[in-house]
């Protein structure tokens, strides 16, 4: 090397910034807020809708009417009892359901015994919706508290080992070999490589496990129930309360975005060290 | 290099041997009945064609080949440590997490810093893998392979993906590394300047067994201007059936 040129600057006057550069394959940057924009959209139909007489308020209660009746609903304090019985069974389900899920889908994964025992009764309960089981959990342990929790545990284990184990199975065998060539304990290995390495897998299921979670509520809360968010919209049907249902359903609409916003934020940190399309 | 184990010494202390190793994939027998030594600390590097079985016997001696069918003797230490051809770093996990992924007690992560310290990588112990250029992981990867203070360290193509200016100063850094710890080697490798230059022995695999046996004796540093080195060069080309232009 003889001659030397001077370093050039990096950006030069009238050069796009590199930052704002755009990927051309790709879904393009984020939006800001944009998982609202969605739900936006359609309340505000919903507002033009009623607004305009083009939706009978017999069908569909106006979104005032809707805000109205929660607030009364939110004076009486009705509102937030029933949605504590609920939320407190919704979680105690998801909690047990995804705890059980877990160890299903790494005792299936982890050991042809394990996935021979355990695959196969999962998938078939697969094909079973909550809403067929409840007869027979109702006969088996009553009506209380115990039967609604466990259907919710029910549809809760099924998503979170279906893509857990996917996850597992799905861990790349160099890895496995690493661990191999490394002499890990099985402790560590389950720890360090299986379980973060089905961690995507996990966190997907979680999302389906949530909205599953919320979908046994309101089947259980309408059958044979005296308290929770699905009990006060049946008693509302009973009444003809078109309001108060809607109340119920926005409630529900509410949570199930909420819960999952929760494990997508959970998924967004857990899993930094992933380079994806989407970033 | 002092050790170099000679043919006429009185049988110096042997890190790994291997007798009349068999192995085959199917109905086709990739090693037929090799014979193999090492001695402690010795560097030793395995030339081959391509599909001519190093791999092949390099996992035979990190004991990963357990569902492949075959016969004979593998003694290797238990303490030994595999660098594979991709640094193979767990995504998930920063990088001193990664260097001392196989280590034990309440000294790991400081061993872990030394070590990345050694490769050159001080003050990155807190970076995701695919942070890193190709030949950072790669280090990396060594850092992990020589923390457990290995007596055999296995290495397959470890340079494999690397660009000619990164694989030579690699090669200053293995050299050292190796000075330093004196593990016993066996590298893999495509290429006979790269065998050349870090070995104390150059074997070629070729039908199944070691075809050629070459000690090399050259001093340091070593350099293709070297006479010797362009001896041996052109025989080991020989040997594996490659005509240089030119010449
Ligand atoms: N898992 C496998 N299943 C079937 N055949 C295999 C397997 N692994 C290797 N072989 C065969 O064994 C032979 C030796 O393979 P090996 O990987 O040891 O070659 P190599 O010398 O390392 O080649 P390269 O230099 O290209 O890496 C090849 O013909 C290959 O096709
Ligand atoms: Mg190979």
């Amino acid at each position: 090397m003889s001659v030397l040129t001077p370093a050039k600057p990096e950006t030069r006057p009238g050069m796009p910034e590199p930052a704002r550069r755009r990927r051309r394959l790709g879904p393009g940057r984020p939006i800001p807020f944009g998982a609202a924009i969605g739900p936006l959209l359609l309340l505000a139909l919903w507002t033009v809708g009623s607004a305009t007489g083009w939706i009978d308020s017999r069908t569909l209660s106006a979104p005032w009417t809707v805000v109205t009746t929660a607030g009364d609903l939110i004076a009486d304090g009705r509102l937030q009892d029933n949605l504590a019985v609920s939320a407190r069974r919704a979680a105690l389900g998801l909690v047990i359901g995804t705890v059980i899920g877990v160890v299903l889908a790494v005792v299936s994964g982890l050991s042809r015994w394990g996935e021979a025992v355990v695959d196969g009764p999962v998938q078939i309960k697969r094909g079973i919706p909550a809403l067929a089981l409840v007869p027979l959990l109702i006969l088996w342990l009553g009506i209380g508290e115990q039967m609604k929790v466990t259907t919710i545990t029910l549809g809760v284990l099924v998503p979170v080992y279906i893509h857990t184990h996917n996850g597992l199975r799905g861990i790349d065998s160099r890895y496995v070999e690493l661990g191999e060539s490394l002499r890990l304990r099985p402790s560590v290995f389950l720890r360090r490589i299986v379980l973060p390495g089905a961690l995507p897998g996990f966190l997907l299921g979680m999302r389906f496990a949530v909205v599953a979670a919320w979908l046994a509520l309101v089947v259980v809360e309408q059958i044979n129930s005296t308290s929770g968010i699905g009990y006060m919209m049946d008693l509302a049907r009973e009444y003809g309360q078109t309001d108060v249902i809607i109340v119920g359903l926005v409630l529900y609409g509410i949570l199930g975005l909420l819960s999952d916003g929760a494990v997508r934020l959970v998924q967004r940190r857990a899993l930094s060290w992933r380079r994806t399309l989407a970033d | 290099m002092a050790t170099h184990a000679g043919g006429l010494t009185a049988a110096p202390p042997r890190t790994v041997r291997v007798e009349r190793l068999v192995r085959g994939f199917g109905d086709r027998t990739v090693l037929h009945g090799l014979d193999l030594e090492i001695a402690d600390g010795e560097f030793v590097a395995l030339l081959g064609r391509s599909g001519s079985g190093k791999s092949t016997l390099l996992r035979a001696l990190a004991g990963l080949d357990r569902d492949v069918a075959g016969s004979g003797t593998v003694l290797v230490p238990e303490n030994s440590s595999v660098v594979f051809q991709d640094a193979r770093l767990l995504p998930w996990q920063r990088v001193l997490p990664n260097v001392v992924l196989g280590l034990r007690g309440p000294d790991a992560d400081a061993r872990g810093r030394a070590a990345l310290a050694e490769v050159g990588l001080a003050g990155r112990e807190r970076a995701w893998p695919n942070e890193l250029s190709g030949g950072e992981q790669q280090r990396v990867a060594l850092a992990r392979s020589l923390v457990t203070e290995p007596e055999l360290l296995l290495a397959d193509e470890p340079f494999g993906a690397l660009d000619a200016l990164t694989r030579i100063r690699m090669h200053g850094l293995l050299r050292e590394l190796c000075a330093r710890h004196r593990p016993a080697v066996l590298l893999v490798t495509h290429d006979v300047d790269e065998a050349i230059a870090l070995a104390d022995r150059v074997l070629l695999i070729d039908g199944g067994r070691i075809a050629v046996d070459q000690s090399i004796e050259l001093p340091a540093p070593r350099s293709h201007r070297q006479p010797a080195f362009l001896g041996y060069r052109e025989s080991l080309l020989e040997a594996l059936g490659v005509q240089e232009a030119g010449r």
